[in-house]
């Protein structure tokens, strides 16, 4: 049968459009109860002696989400238009329900009811979407009624009185969410039920004790229409709201229209916004913009804390031009040039999970436990739970499914594996792997090998993760959506399950492993001469750590082979690293720091800045190189749809914070190209050590991050590589814990000839799709690795409070920030107390201002006199 | 997008993944043409008129030893949601009138006709994807209704392949998914491919499965048109009183 869809829509250019679709009815839709005697039964899902079939309806699923997760409740009919009003709704319990309409473990059924000639129902004149959807539901569900028969019961859960109300009236019986649990007299359960505010006792009902609620604290939100045209007639301008790091209650909007940050003050004019939406901005009259002076005279709600904090490693994290305006010297400045504003609307929300904490109630009327633990602020497990909710990282175990696609266990190389023509059998050749103490996942291994005519057999062996990860099967899917694995300071969080991770994969020492090597040979001044890609086994003879490579290579007593192997790859490594820099790689510094962690309390019992060795450098170089070679190897072969990485040269604004912090210094640098900017790099040398690392942090700061892309969708001239001054660069040496690695590695299996192309690559918008995940899990995973170093260190020196030296690197009105080399940490300190704000200590200098701040040594009394950084 | 719902397989109208659009045709819609016929496949409707075997307007093309096809199609302006002005002989109705006329061309017996002309017009009253295949077939009806002599039925179908998987007969948003597209026609009873055009990538042995899947619609759709013909000529009998 069929029917018409017709309903108008607007396009993108603003113009109406009628759209009229099909929509065609089916008979042979089964209601999937393996009892059933017409329908056929052979994807029936729900539970053979089923008595009771439940139909939920949107409002529960949407707030019930919990308690449908819980094993308890089952034999559950989803309806599409539940599904669909789900997924309009609200994304993420979207895909939790259709996690559990897959799970086989769990009898959930999906009935397509929109497409069922007897449960479709169209809408009526004068009803609304909401009134015709619940129809459906109750349609459908009085079809299953009179469908299944008398000995099975439909229930309809449902929490709209009015929908119960008029199911009850054609007869279908129905219940609340809690009126059904406690039925099932489950009390664990019950706690389950998020009690909601139109079942059972309204909130209006109990008085409410803060005053504040009555109050209208925020404006409200123009609408859509109102924000289009004025952001059409320039009265409102948009742009993407980012926070100040150390002021949750300053926050900036990049605007094109009038090509200058606007600022927001105080959290009335933020209204509601968070960091990253996408807002519209009206601007305050100009007697009300500020200048950098009175931001000290803010709202009340400005003395909140401001925290110690990491440094931003990019600029995608720290504001922008924030020294862009310099109050003229010595007086007040009456007008400033930074526009501010408030926001009036958002246009786009930056949707992200976020955590708070709540505070006891005065009065609390009903305390409720919500089945979950407790948790409390400062507590180290809550924290890390919090920094892995806030940046969506998946720490649930790996499903059944997942597990399921694993070789079984114990693994070991088989004949079959060697007697593949496409395998060579390299386990003869001396290989070795040189990584951080304790790592578990190897995913690299190099041999070298000096050849008769003088030149050197130079391999990489990265771990073969796609002989076991094979697309289209679960595991591959849980590793494309994980993305990474997430390093914080005291645990790991896999993309693949461990018995992949740690032992299949893994390229340990003195087993047999499978790999896909890059073998080049190299002159002497490690000229390539000619690359080799294949799949091959080979067995580590060493698994070292960088410090003892690094002993070993220092050690002139040592002349075994394998230090040998290890001194000529270094000097192979210094020549590349040499004509790398000299090509215009930028050496950028982060300040990484490294803990030592009690093996029992888990507490950090010391910290310390991550020494960098040759040996670091020696293996990077490589994997540098490997990486390349594979880039230009799988472009070649598949030019539309190869996934390379590629890091956008950055923009003279993006650099202007740095070069005026310079110009302060009285450094001139060149930034006409990554090279000339590298040289002006090594040039900055002051009198302090630590200076030219400092620049060079700043320097890091004003750059964005590197990403990943499919070659179709850009031009080849933007796939280059500003920080490594590489034409081409992708991700192939760690495909343990980068899932781009893994696709890197089935391109270039395609490319040699290995195995077929997966035809999700010819699919250019998923591809997109997927590169785009994988940059926004790499971030994430990168913030998350940096929130927890952020709190072992706050954890650390909750108990030892220090003295130690810091660098200021930049003055404010009220305060300065304090980089703290040894422990790579940076955090305001306040001049003034908290209290007195008006104070004017500052008599500055503007162009004097950084001058002194980034050569003078302050020391740690001023800290602890200000309490600004004892944490 | 999901074009596939991932949990019921249904496609965003309700098909499953080999399910063809509802089709239906009818012969003799113009009464002045020599032929004619209308044909729709879902909400893409097309009409086609055939004039001819006729003298050769401009003698210079004339071809001694065979008939001269010829095709125009067009989309009136009204076929689409926005109401657009189409100019003439675009890029996309020249290739399309060329795909039609060759494929035509291919079942017509030309050499029985020599020194004459045979006109297809096909014009798209409703587009919803698919109109060329939908044009064929409403061409192969529209000569059969001409009486012009050919070696077989021509009928045309498309198939894609999106969310991985091949599906038949794609509607004007599968379509505009950007996804491949294979339009393949195909002579029914010889089961000849006389049309495979294809504007993307796809691995060999996905393509066969999609080509093959558009083959079965072809031949579902020929088997319909049979029908349509045989009802018509059983009309046409009972008019003359046989």
């Amino acid at each position: 049968m069929l029917q018409s869809k017709s309903f108008v829509k607007k396009t993108r250019q603003g113009r109406v459009v009628k759209v009229v679709r099909e929509h065609y009815l089916r008979d042979d839709i089964y209601c999937g109860a393996p009892s059933c005697k017409t329908c056929d039964t052979s994807a029936a899902r729900l539970s053979t002696s089923a008595s009771t079939v439940l139909i939920v309806d949107t409002n529960v699923v949407l707030n019930q989400i919990v308690l449908l997760e819980n094993p308890a409740i089952d034999d559950v009919v989803v309806l599409s238009v539940v599904l669909e009003e789900v997924r309009n709704k609200n994304l993420a319990v979207y895909n939790r329900l259709k996690a559990l309409c897959t799970n086989s473990l769990r009898k959930f059924f999906v009935f397509s009811n929109e497409h069922h000639k007897d449960t479709y129902v169209k809408e009526m004149v004068g009803e609304s979407p909401n009134d015709r959807n619940d129809r459906a539901i109750r349609v459908a569900a009085l079809w299953y009624q009179s469908h299944l028969g008398v000995n099975t019961q439909i229930l309809l859960i449902t929490n709209d009185r009015e929908n119960k109300r008029r199911a009850i009236e054609e007869g279908i019986s129905s219940e609340t969410v809690e009126s059904y649990v406690r039925s099932l007299g489950k009390p664990d359960l019950l706690d389950l039920v998020v009690p909601s505010s139109s079942a059972g006792v309204s909130m209006e009902d109990v008085e409410d004790l803060r005053p504040s609620k009555k109050k209208v604290i925020y404006s409200e939100h123009k609408p859509m229409s109102e924000i289009t045209s004025g952001l059409h007639h320039r009265v409102y301008h948009q742009g993407k709201l980012r926070v100040n790091r150390y002021n949750p209650f300053e926050a900036y909007v990049g605007s094109e229209s009038i090509g200058d940050e606007i600022v927001i003050y105080g959290r009335s004019n933020m209204n509601r916004a968070f960091d990253g939406d996408i807002v519209a901005v009206e601007l305050l009259p100009q007697d009300q913009w500020r200048d950098g002076k009175s931001m000290i005279i803010a709202d009340d709600e400005d003395d909140e804390e401001e925290d110690v904090h990491l440094v931003p490693s990019s600029a995608d994290d720290a504001p922008r031009n924030e020294n862009l305006v310099q109050p003229t010297a010595g007086s007040v400045a009456p007008v400033s040039g930074r526009p501010a504003g408030r926001v009036v609307g958002i246009i786009k929300r930056n949707w992200h999970s976020y955590c708070g904490s709540l505070e006891p109630m005065p009065m609390p009327a009903a305390w409720k436990s919500f089945g979950q633990k407790n948790y409390f602020i400062g507590d180290r497990d809550t924290e890390n739970e919090v920094l892995l909710i806030e940046n969506d990282i998946n720490t649930r175990p790996f499903s059944s499914q997942v597990l399921a696609c694993l070789p079984p266990l114990p693994w070991s190389l088989s004949s079959e594996d060697l007697a593949n023509a496409n395998r060579e059998d390299l386990r003869h050749l001396r290989v070795f792997s040189v990584d951080p103490p304790g790592c578990k996942d190897i995913d690299d291994a190099l041999h070298c090998m000096p050849l008769a005519n003088g030149n050197f057999e130079v391999g990489v062996h990265i771990a073969d993760v796609t002989n076991f990860v094979l697309p289209g099967t679960p595991l591959d899917e849980e590793a494309s959506q994980r993305g990474t694995s997430v390093y914080l300071v005291e645990r790991r969080i896999d993309m693949l399950p461990k018995p992949l991770t740690e032992d299949i994969c893994s390229l340990r020492s003195d087993v047999e492993r499978l790999a896909f090597s890059v073998i080049w040979e190299m002159t002497p001044d490690s000229e390539i001469i000619s690359t080799r890609y294949t799949k091959s086994a080979i067995k580590s003879c060493a698994a070292l750590s960088y410090v003892e490579a690094q002993a070993r290579m220092d050690d002139s007593r040592m002349m075994d082979p394998l230090t040998t192997d290890l001194r000529n790859l270094n000097s192979l490594a210094k020549i590349m690293r040499l004509r790398r820099i000299e090509r215009g790689a930028l050496t950028l510094a982060s300040p990484e720091v490294k803990f030592e962690i009690d093996t029992e309390t888990h507490d950090p019992l010391d910290i310390g800045m991550y020494q960098i060795r040759e040996a670091n450098q020696m293996i990077e170089e490589f994997m540098l190189a490997a990486n390349v070679s594979v880039a230009e190897k799988i472009l070649r072969h598949f030019p539309l749809c190869s996934l390379l990485r590629r890091h956008p040269s950055p923009t003279k604004e993006m650099l202007e914070p740095l070069l005026q912090t310079a110009a302060a210094v009285g450094l001139d640098l060149d930034v006409s190209s990554s090279k000339a900017l590298a040289d002006s790099l090594d040039r900055a040398v002051g009198d302090d050590p630590y200076f030219n690392k400092l620049i060079r942090i700043l320097a890091t700061r004003c750059m964005t991050q590197a990403v990943y892309f499919s070659s179709g969708d850009l031009s080849p001239s933007e796939f280059s590589h500003y920080g490594l001054a590489a034409r081409l660069y992708t991700h192939f040496t760690s495909p343990i814990r980068r899932y781009a690695d893994v696709i890197v590695h089935r391109l270039l299996a395609a490319a040699l000839g290995i195995a077929k192309l997966p035809p999700i690559f010819l699919d250019g918008p998923q591809l997109m799709s997927i590169a785009d995940n994988l940059n926004h899990r790499h971030r994430n995973a990168q913030m998350a690795s940096r929130a927890s170093v952020e709190l072992h260190t706050l954890i650390y020196f909750k108990k030892r409070p220090t003295d130690t030296e810091g660098r200021i690197v930049k003055i404010k009105s009220n305060r300065f920030i304090v980089f703290v080399p040894k422990f790579g940490i940076e955090g305001p300190v306040y001049l003034v107390p908290k209290g007195d704000k008006g104070a004017d200590w500052v008599n500055h200098n503007p162009t004097g201002q950084s001058s002194s701040s980034l050569s003078s040594r302050f020391v740690k009394q001023l800290f602890a006199a200000n309490g600004g950084i004892s944490c | 997008m999901e074009y596939v719902d991932s949990l019921t397989g249904f496609r965003l109208d309700g098909r499953r993944p080999t399910d063809m659009r509802q089709i239906r045709g009818e012969i003799g819609v113009v009464p002045k043409a020599d032929g004619s016929a209308l044909f729709e496949m879902g909400n893409t409707k097309v009409i086609a008129a055939i004039y001819g075997p006729r003298e050769v307007q401009n003698k210079s093309q004339q071809v001694n030893n065979q008939a001269l096809v010829r095709c125009e199609y067009s989309m009136a302006n009204f076929s689409t949601g926005d109401r657009a002005r189409r100019p003439k002989g675009d890029r996309r109705s020249t290739e399309i009138s060329l795909v039609i006329r060759q494929t035509m061309e291919a079942c017509i017996l030309t050499h029985l006709m020599p020194r004459s002309q045979i006109d297809i017009f096909v014009q798209v009253l409703q587009a919803d994807g698919g109109t060329r295949s939908a044009c064929i077939n409403a061409a192969t009806l529209a000569l059969a209704d001409a009486g012009i002599p050919m070696c077989d039925i021509v009928t045309s179908c498309s198939a894609g392949y999106l969310s991985s998987t091949p599906l038949l007969d794609l509607n004007y948003i599968e379509d505009s998914a950007g996804g491949p597209d294979v339009t393949v026609g195909i002579l029914a009873k010889m089961d000849k491919v006389t049309l495979l055009q294809m504007d993307a990538k796809l691995p060999l042995d996905i393509f066969e499965n999609v080509m093959q899947l558009a083959i079965e619609g072809c031949k579902a759709i020929a088997q319909y048109i049979r029908g349509v013909l045989l009802e018509n000529t059983k009309q046409l009998e009972y008019r003359k009183g046989v």
